[in-house]
């Protein structure tokens, strides 16, 4: 799948024996020709990819290194971390929080961004996909800071929803309604702030998947048509088991934009204290923590600051090694 | 945000440049440059803290450096802590803070700053209004108790007794209580916080922080302006905010001894006049225990005191001099009133300036 494996450069494969004379002529014996194109291209891919492992490795070792204050405080006295109860105690509703907002934004977007990329690949007017996947396209290039602004000239206008969701459905725990039967007067929650990430991950999944249905074999296409498939027939049987990989790191890719995303929550959520309801106040991100509390922090509470990030940084690699893990299983059954 | 954590290298960098500058610009000698009009002042003065400083910052730069081009001055904005953190470190010229120096700090400073340590003193008053959008509402007194009842939550309705004891003419409505508070850590929740914990210790039982205390629940919004915002857009919404940048909102009055408080620079002037010095202290340390529940008429107890941290002495002529050119331009009665222009604070009082410009004339060379 083309756009599901990037970086890893695994050393130059048909690197170039280093004794080989420069090719000047026609070579007598039949070795392969090398020209200093060759040298040149091993060369800078081989640099590249040691150096993406050398920069990846570098940011954790920072982030290592800058923990150790909030280990050792783990350790000897707990209770002098933020919160009081040790480091755990302050970091799961973060981490909470953050998988939260993620999932949801996931659960919206996804449907919505495949249904756009079928759209656009396989129903849309030939003049009109471009024009759509464009305007999609388009939505990744907004900041996140206007997101943030958007975000909350929106939340005002989701209270009422948000009062409507908690009188009907507040049986459900995540749209239950406070104690006096009010939700957040503000809207300004973990909810708004996941429907605004959803969005912000629409346009990466979108893309991803259309040039992956785009590259579903045309022969199998019009041989499912050709057997008296619909159009929905033909997509389920053809398109849809060759994206199947694809649309899983498609959705990978999202979610890592989704758990990072700092300034738009940051902007968006008001946070407290972790709330399993989503129409009240509370909750909060690890990324946003980080940014609101960065300014002013120095000592231990930066040290924390930089922990929590390293917290971070191990869920977004579980969470790749968890996508490459289903591209590999679906792949093989996909081909 | 990455850039900040440049800022302590930058600071280095910066000193470093200013003692190659002082080496080579030896014959510029420092005749006592008042801090104004023609200068020979030459070099860079780098100051690391309070974000809470950073547009009147900004104004007295501006100001300071066209009257003296020669000057560079640097300040980033990194927070409180990292500016006594660095300043006490040696890393910058003056610090800016939120908080004056605890012993441990002035302990710290006469290694820093040699036998007579740190000076400091206040340079930014910046009141704290609490800003209130209530339809129908355009005045509202509130007792400290009231307001840390607010805020705590045990005050969940506007037509709740205890604000109509205190406002007998104002039509309350049946309207649910919003409180909004800081989402960031910030020097203004901890002086809003050290003012209920003074005024209405029974109600605020949370250590007084620049976090505010999450299990009092309400609303956050991220920064001052997040604050004022939501307030704004708000029906029912009550804030803590910046008094300049509240805008629009209507500002409660406060409640000092017998009489509703309305915020002016002069209340808030005043509340600062009326505070004592923390005890213990040497001469050049003008580090206030603010009066927080202070019956004085006419003062506004909510303020945001900010200090500037120097050393009593530096090692060369030069840096000396334009400490003190700086220092007593930021204090002058021009310096404060461009504060007052751009970031809305109150002006120090000509008392307590005289005081200060005491202290940084006793600045000199180490040796």
């Amino acid at each position: 799948m083309p756009t599901s494996t990037q970086t890893t450069v695994s050393g130059p494969a048909g690197a170039p024996d280093p004794d080989s004379r420069p090719a000047s002529g026609p070579a007598q014996t039949p070795k392969a020709v090398v020209r200093p194109g060759d040298r040149i291209f091993s060369a800078a891919t081989l640099i590249a990819g040691i150096l993406i492992l050398l920069i990846l490795a570098g940011v954790a070792l920072f982030l290592l290194a800058q923990s150790k204050d909030t280990i050792n405080a783990q350790i000897s006295d707990p209770s002098s971390i933020t919160g009081g109860h040790g480091f755990f105690a302050y970091v799961w509703p973060l981490v909470v929080g953050t998988l939260i907002s993620s999932a949801i934004a996931l659960l919206v977007a996804t449907p919505f961004a495949l249904g756009i990329a079928l759209f656009t690949t396989h129903m849309a007017p030939r003049k009109l996909a471009p024009v759509l996947g464009y305007v999609i396209d388009l939505l990744a290039a907004i900041p996140s800071v206007v997101y943030g602004l958007w975000g909350i000239a929106l939340a005002g206008n989701l209270t009422a929803f948000y009062l409507w969701l908690s009188k009907w459905f507040g049986w459900i725990p995540i749209f239950a309604p406070d104690a006096d039967g009010s939700v957040s007067n503000t809207g300004r929650t973990l909810l708004t702030a996941s429907l605004v990430l959803s969005i912000m991950i629409l346009p990466i999944i979108t893309s991803l998947t259309r040039e992956i249905f785009l590259q579903t074999p045309r022969l199998q296409e019009e041989a499912a048509l050709a057997l008296g498939a619909t159009r929905w027939e033909m997509i389920r049987m053809s398109v849809l088991p060759f994206g199947k990989s694809g649309i899983a790191s498609a959705t990978m890719l999202g979610l890592g934009r989704a758990l990072g995303e700092t300034m738009a929550v940051a902007m968006i959520l008001s946070p407290g204290l972790l709330t399993a309801s989503l129409v009240v106040s509370g909750n909060q991100t690890i990324a946003s923590e980080i940014a609101q509390n960065f300014p002013e922090a120095a000592g231990l509470r930066l040290s924390e600051l930089i922990t929590v990030g390293l917290v971070l940084f191990v869920i977004t690699l579980l969470v790749n090694m968890a996508a490459r893990a289903i591209v590999a299983k679906t792949s093989v059954k996909g081909s | 945000m990455k850039l900040k954590h440049l800022a302590p290298s930058a600071a280095i960098l910066a000193v470093g440049a200013l003692t190659l500058s002082a080496c080579g610009g030896a014959s510029a000698t420092g005749e006592e440059a008042s801090g104004g009009g023609n200068s020979d002042l030459k070099g860079t003065l780098t100051g690391i803290g309070a974000s809470s400083q950073k547009a009147a910052m900004d104004a007295w730069t501006a100001d300071f450096t066209s009257e003296n081009s020669g000057v560079t001055v640097n300040y980033s904005p990194d927070g409180s802590g990292a500016g006594r953190e660095q300043f006490l470190a040696g890393n910058a010229q003056f610090a800016g803070s939120d908080a004056h120096l605890d012993d441990d700090e002035v302990k710290q400073g006469k290694e820093a700053c040699g036998a007579d340590g740190a000076f400091e003193f206040p340079v930014y008053i910046s009141p704290i209004a609490v800003a209130f959008n209530v339809k129908g509402v355009d005045n509202l007194n509130l007792s400290p108790d009231t307001i840390a009842k607010i805020f705590k939550g045990d005050i969940t309705n506007w037509n709740d007794k205890a604000i109509k004891a205190d406002n007998p003419d104002a039509k309350l409505p049946d309207l649910k209580i919003t409180a909004v508070h800081r989402a960031d850590d910030s020097g203004t929740t901890e002086n809003f916080a050290e003012y209920l914990k003074a005024t209405a210790e029974k109600t605020w039982d949370a250590e007084v922080s620049g976090d505010f205390p999450k299990d009092f629940g309400g609303e956050a919004a991220q920064g001052t302006d997040g604050v004022v915002q939501t307030v704004t857009d708000t029906d029912g919404a009550i804030g803590y905010a910046d008094a300049s940048a509240v805008g629009s909102l209507s500002k409660a009055k406060v409640k000092v001894g017998d009489e509703f408080v309305e915020l002016s620079a002069d209340a808030a002037t005043k509340v600062v006049d009326a505070s004592d010095k923390v005890e213990g202290r040497g001469e050049g340390d003008l580090a206030f225990d603010l009066a927080r529940d202070t019956k004085e008429s006419g003062a506004y107890p909510i303020v945001l005191v900010s200090y500037h941290l120097v050393c009593s002495s530096y090692k060369d002529q030069e840096t000396v001099d334009m400490v003190k050119a700086w220092e007593k331009f930021v204090i002058s009665e021009k310096g404060q009133k461009s504060a007052a222009d751009s970031a809305g604070s109150a002006p120090l009082s000509d008392d307590l300036r005289s005081q200060i410009e005491t202290v940084i004339d006793s600045i000199k060379v180490a040796g």
